[in-house]
């Protein structure tokens, strides 16, 4: 298994009626990878993971995953696979231990097997007080803690998790963010993620693809896709039209490209700290009214506005954490 | 600590035995956590029975030998074995929530899913009937075929209890919606009243009578009725069997497409 790719699609495709979710995906990851799929709300993240994991049917092309077609030989691929899916799917009306035991046995396990893969992801989880009470009591962190452990109970070669840690709040996240690498480089899991958050992408994802409207726009190490976009950044933000302001951007020396979005202009510079002073006098000079302008090292977001013209915004104030 | 990750796990199907009893447990720890669920299902077919006889005795016995509370015992019973006790809004929950996606991504058996959520229905339908049957047997009602008769008729009552509960698992799978299947009691309303509920088939007249003659109830209530004040009159018996088992057939058919409908990945 080592050597082989955990997930190779091929043109893979979903549509729902006029729509397509999910178009013409090409993907390729070797074992014990973290690749990470960012793009925004209504993507087609959902649809893709939903595919991989034997949930949708394609309506075109073909997917591997673990060495099966995710068609033809589901219930094979099914025993290589855990998942965690969006909003973690659990039953409040079980006990942490219960749940995590209903799991095994419908996976199979040996009551030996069962006892210790429970000792071992509590422990590996942090999870150990909270399994026997019943999940209703649970947090919105401990909710997703759990949700990995079911997902992991029966030693899948690759993990799916979509939106792990969305709706969670910051510090959960971060603690989930480790739970999550510890996994992979404690046993070499490989792991899909898919995620709104760039931070999330860049801390956690070995590769990362950008999707936008079902597509694949850029794919790549996140340091290889920031470098794509330039490395310093120069935001500036104007108070009304954009247009001249941009064009007179366009002429400074050492910026390389210009990309408006709302009100913002976002040049990729070469050396940011050379080509600050210039950009300001051509702004002044244009007549646009600048209200800031910053300088910065690119982000993966730069990159998402770069190939796909629009911000990958997502409102930091939707995290929501349940209360314990 | 690796030491223990590094257990040897053979992740396989379980068998179909041991997948329907892990589901139907944990439906039925669901119940014993949720008990308000069935409350209703133990007091309603107690008050049922204790108004019915209280208002109707003395007037439906007047004219002949009809023992009203042995007719009454088993309209007691359907009630408690019908509709509102189904698991069906538990998977609509599961379904909402996507666990049912979490179970559906195991090797479990498809079949399991549904056949684990009714074993879980069948204990509770029997433990159901124990009230009933105490009460029963409080005021004087007694079974002519004895100990094997009271076990024919909590199973007959549970037969058709089940096959009552297939129609709110069809509307389960299709719809996801609890809206959905609470309605289905709306089916039962008829069925349960369009009946010789409180007098004899032979006293019935007009539309009533003709409904009731096509209604599986009607013969289901022959049957347990007979198995209290006649004995093993297998005719009697027959009847109610056989025209549970339509409604059987029916719903299973649409509870079994539903599910296929559901796990079909589309
Ligand atoms: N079951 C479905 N029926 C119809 N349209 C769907 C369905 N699932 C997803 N879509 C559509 O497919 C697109 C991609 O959705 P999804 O895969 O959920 O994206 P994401 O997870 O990235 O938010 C959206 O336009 C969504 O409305
Ligand atoms: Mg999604």
């Amino acid at each position: 298994m080592t050597d082989e790719h955990a997930v190779i699609t091929n043109s893979l495709s979903r549509s729902f009626g006029a729509v397509r979710a999910v178009d013409a995906v090409n993907l390729s990851i070797p074992s014990g990878e973290i690749y990470g799929f960012l793009g925004p709300n209504g993507a087609g993240k959902t649809s893709l993971v939903r595919m991989l994991t034997t949930l949708l049917l394609p309506t075109g092309g073909s997917a591997s995953v673990a060495g099966h077609d995710v068609v033809t030989e589901p219930a094979a691929v099914r025993l290589k696979i855990g998942a965690a899916l969006q909003a973690a799917a659990l039953d409040d009306k079980q006990t942490g231990r219960e749940l995590l035991q209903l799991q095994s046995r419908l996976y199979g396990l040996t009551r030996p097997a069962i006892k210790q893969r429970i000792n071992y992801l509590a422990d590996l989880l942090n999870i150990d007080e909270a399994l026997d009470l019943l999940i209703g009591t649970y947090s919105g962190g401990m909710k997703r803690k759990l949700d990995l452990a079911v997902a992991m109970i029966h030693e899948p070669q690759i993990l799916f998790l979509d939106e792990p840690t969305t709706g969670l709040d910051p510090i959960s996240r971060v603690e989930l963010w480790d739970e999550v690498r510890r996994v992979n480089e404690d046993r070499g899991v490989t792991i899909f993620m898919t995620t709104q958050y760039l931070e999330e992408a860049d801390y956690l994802a070995q590769r990362v693809g950008i999707i936008n409207q079902g597509r694949i726009v850029a794919e790549g190490s996140p340091a290889e896709l920031k470098r794509s976009v330039g490395s310093d950044m120069i935001v500036a933000r104007i108070d009304g039209q954009t247009s001249g302001a941009a064009e007179a951007c366009e002429q400074v020396d050492g910026v390389e490209s210009v990309e408006v979005y709302a009100n913002e202009i976002t040049l990729s510079v070469d050396q940011g700290s050379k080509v600050i002073g210039p950009v300001a006098i051509a702004l002044d000079q244009s007549g646009a009214s600048v209200e800031d302008i910053v300088l910065r090292t690119s982000t993966l977001d730069d990159v998402f506005l770069h190939y796909t013209g629009a911000r990958l915004e997502v409102d930091a104030n939707i995290a929501k954490e349940e209360p314990a | 600590m690796t030491a223990i990750g590094l257990t040897q796990v053979q992740a396989r199907n379980g068998g179909f035995a041991s997948d329907v009893s892990a589901i139907s447990r944990r439906a039925l720890r669901s119940v014993l956590r949720d008990p308000e669920s069935v409350i209703p299902g133990f007091i309603i077919p107690l008050f049922f029975f204790t108004v019915n006889t209280g208002a109707l005795q003395n007037f439906v016995e007047a004219g002949g030998t009809l023992d009203y509370k042995a007719f009454q015992l088993p309209v007691a019973i359907i009630m408690a074995v019908t509709g509102p006790l189904s698991r069906a809004l538990t998977l609509v929950e599961d379904v909402r929530s996507g666990y049912f996606d979490r179970l559906v991504m195991t090797p479990v058996r498809r079949l399991a899913l549904l056949i684990g959520m009714m074993v879980a229905d069948i204990a509770l339908v029997i433990a159901l009937s124990v009230p009933v049957l105490i009460l029963g047997y409080a005021v004087g009602v007694r079974f002519e075929t004895g100990v094997a008769g009271v076990v024919a008729f909590v199973a007959l009552a549970a037969y058709w209890g089940l096959g009552f509960a297939g129609f709110s698992y069809a509307i389960a799978l299709k719809t996801a919606s609890a809206a959905a299947v609470s309605s289905s009691f709306m089916v039962f309303l008829p069925m349960m009243f369009l009946t010789p509920m409180f007098i004899p088939l032979e006293a019935m007249t007009g539309w009533m009578a003709t409904v009731a003659q096509y209604n599986p109830v009607t013969y289901l209530l022959g049957s347990l009725r007979s198995i209290i004040t006649v004995g093993w009159e297998i005719d009697e018996i027959l009847k109610g069997l056989l025209s549970v088992s339509v409604v059987v057939i029916v719903s299973m058919t649409m509870a079994l497409l539903a599910l296929k409908g559901r796990v079909s990945r589309q």
